[in-house]
């Protein structure tokens, strides 16, 4: 096991829907995907984003795109045009999400 | 139709304000059938709305005119056709200008097409008097709290009415509200003589439209391995490659900048994605989890496979609501102990409001430190005491003049609080309209889109 940030196994894309935001991972192997699929949670999600998130977090998995989508409810301060904090559309709630530690099985890191 | 007929479909505008370079360079540096331009968010139907109130022969996507005038040429001589919903809240508008423009270069036999329909918003009694609720989608709230504060209202239509148009033989098809994949659908339909019930065929051309509709965003732009890609500033816009089965290849000109990777496309399929089994759009539902994905040589993404189902029998619809007023103010803090004094300086601010007679709620002031990890709460250690923060100041509130106030009281701190205040420019900040978004469902048995086609 290693401890890794999620960066190093996994690229992000975010952005709002409505007052919410949706992050997009994407596993850079399909042994990765598996992991993620396990360990990355909508509770592992909600957990680390408490600060942002006053909202649910549904997932959803799309294996065929070693993918993994997030909805983050009510994490835009009021969403869209209500709101007048900086990242109003959760455009960096992706990049966010990708500074996560993980414990990562060492096999993971190797095939990359 | 020949076997091997490839139709190749560029998005030249991701967003009203999207860099003018991405049409010019898509129609001169190679070949294209159909240049789209998606000009619409639900913020620029709120932003065109609010134009068209102070000035009426406005409310469309104005870059859009020059555009033309800019491109037409070239696609004139090398057959590309033009299809933009740039019409906004205001397509009749958008096709004058642009007859305007195209009167000016003396160009003859063009078809300038509009869709219209799809704006409900004198119809709204009469609809809701049917018995359609309106009701907010996210929310459910009933819309007679925002009735007397809707300032547009229109519907999400669908490809059938652009089809018609191209059909009728348009050169330039404008649209209002029309969904940003139906764009993309539209053209195939018409080139391949696909049928509007073909799903799977549907929901192939709608992912296109997904992929594209942010324009670079697919080609290496906002991806999270950045280091991996080529030449930002001459980043190649989005073309996909279709063929009569529904299969497609993403790719962009040859010689442009970008990457189109397996990774940067699969980035903005996740892009503003909802339940991956059902995307819905005015035309087809479409299933993420029957996408085939794969490299196909350099910059070229391969995808097939992409199931459809037929679309639900209700339009979406997105309505625009006066929701009172925002004021916002920057300034620059230079350390020693710039929070702190940051703090002081946004406590100052709200005094002194007070002292001109105006007393601002605290739910409804604003106060953010920019620098402090305001983006990243939680998710990143913060720096303890940064040398410079950006205090972001102001405040939302239903009546300007008190707003104002506060916008009057920022340059102020430069001399009369802590010291390290620097970095304010523009003059003084002033309260803007906040025009607020009521997403909703209405049945399509309610809508009836039409074309109209003028000849210049």
């Amino acid at each position: 096991m290693a401890k890794v940030q999620l960066m190093e196994i996994a690229i992000a894309r975010s952005g709002d829907k409505g007052d919410g935001s949706n992050i997009g991972i994407m596993a850079k192997t399909p042994a990765i995907y598996e992991f993620l699929e396990k360990n990355l949670t909508a509770e592992v999600v909600k957990n680390y984003f408490k600060e942002i998130c006053f909202g649910k977090v549904t997932r959803f998995e799309i294996p065929n795109l070693q993918a993994l989508n997030f909805l983050l409810d009510d994490s835009l301060g009021g969403g869209g045009t209500e709101t007048l904090i900086t990242d109003a559309q959760g455009k960096v709630h992706g990049l966010g999400l990708l500074h996560l530690t993980m414990d990562v099985p060492d096999e993971l890191l190797q095939q990359q | 139709m020949s076997e091997n007929k490839i139709v190749r479909v560029a998005n030249a505008q991701g967003f009203w304000g999207d860099s003018l370079l991405g049409p010019i360079r898509l129609v001169e540096e190679g070949p294209v059938d159909y240049l789209t331009f998606d000009y619409l968010a639900e913020i620029t139907m709120s932003i065109m709305q609010k134009q068209r109130m102070r000035k009426p022969e406005t409310g469309y996507a104005m870059d859009f005119p020059p555009m033309v005038k800019r491109i037409l040429p070239t696609c004139k001589e090398k057959g590309i056709k033009i299809i933009a919903n740039a019409g906004g809240v205001n397509p009749r508008a958008c096709l004058e200008a642009t007859k305007k423009v195209v009167k000016e270069l003396g160009l003859s036999g063009i078809k300038i097409a509009i869709i219209e329909g799809d704006d409900i918003m004198d119809r709204l009694d009469e609809i809701t008097g049917g018995g359609e609720k309106l009701a907010n989608l996210d929310t459910g709230e009933d819309i007679a709290i925002i009735r007397d504060r809707i300032s547009s209202a229109n519907v999400y239509i669908g490809a059938q009415p652009i089809v018609e148009a191209l059909a009728a033989g348009a050169d330039i098809v404008i649209t209002g509200r029309a969904s940003d994949p139906s764009l993309v659908v539209a053209p195939l339909v018409y080139e391949f003589g696909w049928s509007m019930e073909d799903y799977d065929k549907i929901a192939s051309a709608t992912i296109m439209g997904h992929i594209m509709e942010c324009g670079p965003q697919c080609t290496g732009g906002n991806y999270a391995d950045w280091r991996k890609v080529k030449d930002f500033a001459r980043i190649g816009y989005p073309i996909v490659e279709a063929s009569a089965d529904g299969s497609f290849v993403v790719t962009k000109h040859d010689n442009t900048g970008g990457l189109v990777s397996v990774e940067t496309v699969t980035s903005q399929l996740l892009y503003e994605l909802g339940d991956p089994k059902n995307y819905l759009g005015p035309d087809c539902i479409a299933d993420f989890t029957t996408i085939n994905i794969s490299q196909a040589g350099e910059d070229r993404v391969a995808i097939s496979g992409i199931k459809g189902r037929p679309p639900t029998p209700t339009y979406k619809a997105s309505i625009s609501y006066a929701s009172g007023y925002k004021i916002l103010g920057t300034l620059c803090i230079g350390g020693p102990d710039a929070i702190e004094k940051a703090h002081v300086l946004a406590d100052m601010v709200f005094k002194r409001v007070a002292m001109h007679g105006v007393e601002i709620p605290e739910e409804d002031r604003f106060v953010e430190l920019f620098g402090t990890n305001v983006m990243y709460k939680g998710l990143v250690p913060a720096l303890e005491q940064p040398h410079e923060i950006m205090l972001r100041i102001g405040a939302r509130g239903q009546d300007a003049n008190a707003l104002n106030l506060l916008g009057m009281e920022i340059a102020p701190l430069i001399t009369s609080g802590p010291p390290g205040v620097t970095g304010f420019a523009g003059g003084r900040p002033r309260a803007t309209e906040v025009v607020g978004y009521w997403p909703a469902l209405i049945d399509k048995k309610l809508i009836t889109t039409h074309y109209k086609v003028e000849e210049v």
